[in-house]
């Protein structure tokens, strides 16, 4: 059903994330949950902005077709980083997903404000976690009709 | 509190077919169904008749409808700050590129094309109920502009 994950196709999901725990489980999660998933990692929210410019030894990045956001994030917060991608007439159409150890409502409003496709909180426990994972996966990246690339292809 | 649904769609036959597949995911939702792009405007701004209807958790909008399409829709909830945190999901027939595009252009949450098999068609509005009602984080209804 999915017009980027055909057979040997990869989908690309940019993860902005600066706990490497949390990295690594998550790399673990989408490893088990979709094979075709490349999972690229910034770990704060400059390296972000230059992966998605393609800038900074990043002008080989390809477009993500998904972003999975923190908000709590070294040098530029996830709040920064959601507002430059929706405000950029090229990035704003890639779906991008808050997931945040946070569950302050204000923290939810203004990521819905800010444009952010959904807000997820991260669960603690690890079984929760993998769910969430690979509901992100079921959910955005096989039943979804996410935009193609041709725009800036 | 029982999630609160908008249903926006012109055809009778996949509004009750829509209707059958919630009660099937989950009986607590309610489901209200606007008929054309006015009537959904109307009922978001609780204009006349619908003075006294909650705030949709969801909206799910079809993109052909009569009188004011649903990108017309899509573009007001977007640019409305009262409305904008409404998490507004395109639900269509359509599968063009161009429609995807344009939608999350206009900050649509996210695009589904309608399966026209019938099992399928439930299966997405299971999944999308599980999905925004269960995993994801709302906003709170006492933020409604």
């Amino acid at each position: 059903m999915n017009v980027i994950g055909g057979i040997g196709v990869p989908i690309h999901v940019l993860l902005v994330e600066d706990s490497p725990g949390d990295v690594r489980l998550t790399q673990e999660a989408f490893r088990d949950a979709n094979a075709s998933i490349k999972l690229h990692v910034a770990t704060d929210g400059v390296e972000a902005m230059a992966f998605l410019r393609k800038r900074d030894g990043y002008a080989d990045a390809p477009r993500p077709d998904l972003i999975l956001l923190d908000l709590n994030l070294p040098r530029m917060d996830g709040r920064e980083v959601l507002a430059r991608i929706k405000e950029d007439e090229d990035l704003k159409t890639i779906p991008t997903v808050i997931l945040t150890t946070s569950d302050a409502e204000a923290d939810i409003v203004r990521s819905y404000q800010l444009r952010a496709n959904v807000f997820l909180s991260k669960p603690v426990e690890l079984d929760a976690f993998e769910a969430v994972v690979r509901s992100i996966n079921d959910f955005w990246l096989t039943k979804a009709k996410l935009p193609t690339l041709k725009s800036l292809q | 509190m029982a999630p609160h649904v908008l249903f926006v769609e012109d055809s009778p036959g996949d509004v009750r077919l829509t209707r059958e597949a919630f009660y099937v995911a989950n009986e607590t939702i309610a489901v209200h169904v606007a008929a054309d792009g006015v009537e959904a405007m109307a009922f978001l701004n609780h204009e006349g008749a619908f003075a006294d209807v909650p705030r949709p958790d969801l909206v799910l909008l079809d993109l052909n409808l009569p009188r004011k399409n649903g990108w017309e829709v899509l573009a007001a909830i977007k640019r409305d700050t009262g409305l904008m945190s409404i998490p507004t999901i395109i639900l269509t027939a359509s599968e063009a590129d161009d429609d995807v595009e344009k939608s999350f252009q206009l900050n649509a949450n996210v695009y589904f094309s309608k399966p026209v098999e019938l099992d399928a068609f439930e299966q997405l509005i299971a999944s999308i109920t599980q999905f925004w009602l269960t995993t994801a984080q709302l906003p709170p209804h006492r933020y409604a502009g």
